[in-house]
């Protein structure tokens, strides 16, 4: 165990009845440095971050936060957390500046502190000027806000986010992603939940990847494209039989990978330039029609797609 | 300790300003009260007092002693006032105006047909609106019938050994001294409230039950809402979670049964009793509803089955409780079963503080406090599983 890390937690399993949820997962996270977890729905990430923020009993492992061992009943280890769950947690009858203060005594701020402390807050999520109504009277958006706020409130060390931009506006989620790159530059430690493949790439310094309760890969975004080897990832958006012409493909020797998604093929190939003409002309020969190419890099979601024959959204 | 008052004091803020505490606790409660004390106080009037009329077409010696030493005995008590009338037939008219709650007519032949050992009748006439008063007339003719033929079985009795010659004149004396039927307040008798505390108490407890779920059933609710997950991983106890909403509870119920009796004292002239017995009754009464929301809150799979589920208990623990009616209507059998009712003890707390010294109160105050124990034990045992994601 590194002592620098903010977080260190190793060998996480939790079962629900028969169902392993999380077999086996371990990670750390150094100050300053946004840790993703990528994963697609069920996959275990929620799980996972609620053992990390000591919410849930764990059936083995251990979870270390600031030098903090966590469990459901460490006060010190979470006092080094900030938590911001998926659901909106904050309370709709009270005033975003109540929800602040509540949040901000029970994290132990003195009045005075909590007071200051819930007018900086409400500056940087911008709700100064709406601070005094009702929740319930918020946007969407405010509220998403309001909800990270909360988990900030107390500058923590390590600030979880369980996938904070479910369902929100693509203003609000730019919004929330340069909030997070902020934080992340001033130095707080950030484990960072998504099943968005774009999210992941942007805001991460690493990235663990997490399938059926277990960390299938970990590392830098360059690290894990690597794994899928040099070449090329060529999208052709196209209707008919689309399985079909995946599987004609995956059997030629220049392909690496081949995937059929909702209107699409997915593939992998050593060089685009040189192959795509016998690529389209293949995939035509069976009957589909192509409507449009595009030739790209590998990016995360190929990565999944190699380790796990899946799409992330799958 | 500071965690769970954090808790609770936004919680109150929370109930308070949505006022479905303030309707439950306090608005409901007090308009139902001033319902059912105007709709049962005007049953047999509102002034409390029978307006009973006598005709005494016998003037004999039985008529008489009724006439001359039952009535006015009654009379003194205050509750009832006489009214003498000459003919039955103007009697049966002011019964039917209102003018007079019940009648109780003597026929001619009345005392000749005692004394000779013939069958012999009163008659009771009610208005149709005064039930009670009519049930009170019938109570009083009774009694006094029934004494008579108490009497005249001891004279037969004498007669029948030969213990007097002159049999005639044995029975009129018999009748003259019989000892007149005696009418009191039956409430100060058996310690049951008058129908305005009555009300008061009876529709306050019945919707305690209602007010303190807000504390407990609040947990369920964070949970389906998502706050409970933050509250958990904020760095305070579970315990202090549990206590927060416990604390809700009981000072909800405070709150409600504190302005309640002081409304209902002040607006309907409610007479609670002894302040510091009444105080020790309502704790008691919170305590066994906290004890009871809280097991079935723990027992239901979200806040909506554990609301159903609570305000179902509450009806029928209200009802059996004898928080509409007073308990001691009930027949035998349901009048024992209403003590499985806490609110019965409750009730019969106060009815007993109203008779008796401030003591009379530790009975019904431990059987709730039982009610308590027994369920909340349970329920705390059970909370833990609530305080999870």
């Amino acid at each position: 165990m590194d002592g620098e890390n903010v977080l260190d937690c190793r060998g996480l399993r939790r079962s629900f009845g028969k169902i392993v949820a999380v077999d086996g997962v371990g990670f750390h996270i150094a100050p300053g440095e946004t840790y993703g977890l990528l994963g697609p729905n069920g996959a275990g990430k929620t799980t996972t971050i609620s053992m990390v923020a000591g919410l849930l009993e764990r059936d083995a492992g251990e979870v270390t936060v600031a030098g903090e061992p966590m469990t459901t009943r460490s006060v010190r280890a979470k006092g080094a957390l900030g938590y911001v769950p998926q659901d909106l947690a904050v309370y709709p009858d009270l005033s975003g500046r109540e929800n602040l203060m509540f949040f901000a005594r029970l994290y132990g701020m003195p009045t005075a502190r909590a007071r200051s402390r819930t007018d900086e807050v409400l500056g940087l999520i911008g709700l100064a000027d709406r601070a005094g109504d009702q929740v319930k009277q918020y946007s969407g958006g405010m509220k998403r806000r309001l909800n990270i706020g909360v988990g900030l409130l107390h500058q923590p060390k390590l600030l979880v986010l369980d996938e904070p931009t479910v369902g929100v506006d693509p203003q609000s989620r730019n919004a929330i992603l340069e909030g997070v790159e902020r934080l992340s530059g001033a130095g707080m430690a950030v484990l960072y939940t998504t099943h968005y493949m774009e999210e992941a790439e942007r805001l991460c310094d690493r990235i663990g990847i997490i399938d059926h309760g277990q960390l299938i890969a970990e590392g830098t975004r360059d690290e894990l494209v690597s794994m899928v080897g040099e070449g090329d990832q060529i999208r052709l958006a196209a209707t008919g039989d689309l399985a079909g012409a995946a599987d004609e493909l995956a059997a030629r020797p220049w392909v690496r990978q081949a995937k059929a998604l909702d209107g699409s093929i997915d593939l992998v190939v050593d060089n685009a330039r040189n192959e795509l003409p016998a690529i389209l002309t293949e995939v035509t020969a069976t009957g589909v029609l192509v409507k449009s190419v595009e030739v790209a890099e590998p990016d995360l979601e190929a990565v999944f797609l190699h380790l796990t024959g899946r799409a992330l959204r799958d | 300790m500071r965690a769970a008052w954090l808790i609770c004091t936004k919680d109150l803020k929370a109930r308070l300003r949505d006022r479905s505490a303030l309707l439950i606790g306090i608005v409901v409660p007090l308009a139902l009260a001033f319902i059912f004390n105007v709709i049962f106080s005007g049953v047999s009037g509102s002034s409390g007092v029978i307006s009973l009329g006598v005709v005494d077409a016998d003037h004999g010696a039985a008529s008489q002693a009724f006439t001359q030493q039952v009535l006015p005995a009654v009379k003194s008590s205050g509750l009832i006032t006489i009214h003498t009338e000459a003919s039955p037939g103007q009697a049966r008219k002011l019964a039917a105006k209102g003018t007079l709650d019940a009648v109780i007519i003597i026929p001619a032949d009345f005392s000749a047909r005692v004394q000779a050992g013939q069958p012999a009748s009163m008659q009771v006439i009610g208005n149709v609106d005064a039930a009670i008063s009519a049930e009170v007339a019938r109570s009083i003719t009774e009694a006094y019938a029934a004494e008579l033929n108490r009497v005249r079985l001891s004279v037969a009795t004498v007669v029948a050994g030969g213990g007097a010659a002159d049999t005639q004149a044995l029975a009129a004396q018999a009748a003259a001294t019989a000892t007149p039927a005696a009418v009191s307040d039956v409430s100060a008798q058996t310690k049951e409230l008058d129908t305005k505390s009555f009300f008061a108490a009876g529709m306050a407890v019945f919707f305690l039950f209602f007010t303190v779920q807000f504390g407990v059933t609040s947990l369920l609710e964070e949970r389906s809402e998502g706050t409970l997950a933050r509250l958990l991983a904020a760095p305070i106890s579970r315990a202090s979670i549990l206590g927060g909403k416990l604390l809700v509870s009981f000072l909800l119920g405070v709150i409600s049964m504190a302005v309640l009796v002081v409304a209902t004292s002040l607006l309907f002239g409610a007479n609670w009793g002894n302040p510091l017995g009444v105080a020790v009754l309502i704790v008691a009464a919170i305590a066994s509803a906290m004890g009871i929301m809280s097991l079935l809150a723990t027992l239901a799979k979200n806040a909506e089955q554990a609301a159903n589920w609570q305000s179902v208990v509450s009806v029928v623990l209200g009802l059996l409780g004898g928080t509409f009616f007073p308990v001691s209507q009930a027949p035998g059998v349901l009048s024992t079963l209403t003590f499985v009712a806490p609110q019965a003890w409750f009730l019969r707390g106060l009815g007993d503080l109203r008779g008796g010294s401030l003591g009379v109160v530790w009975v019904p105050a431990l059987a709730m406090l039982g009610f308590a124990v027994v369920a909340g034990g349970v329920a705390l045992f059970r909370l833990r599983r609530l305080a999870e994601i």
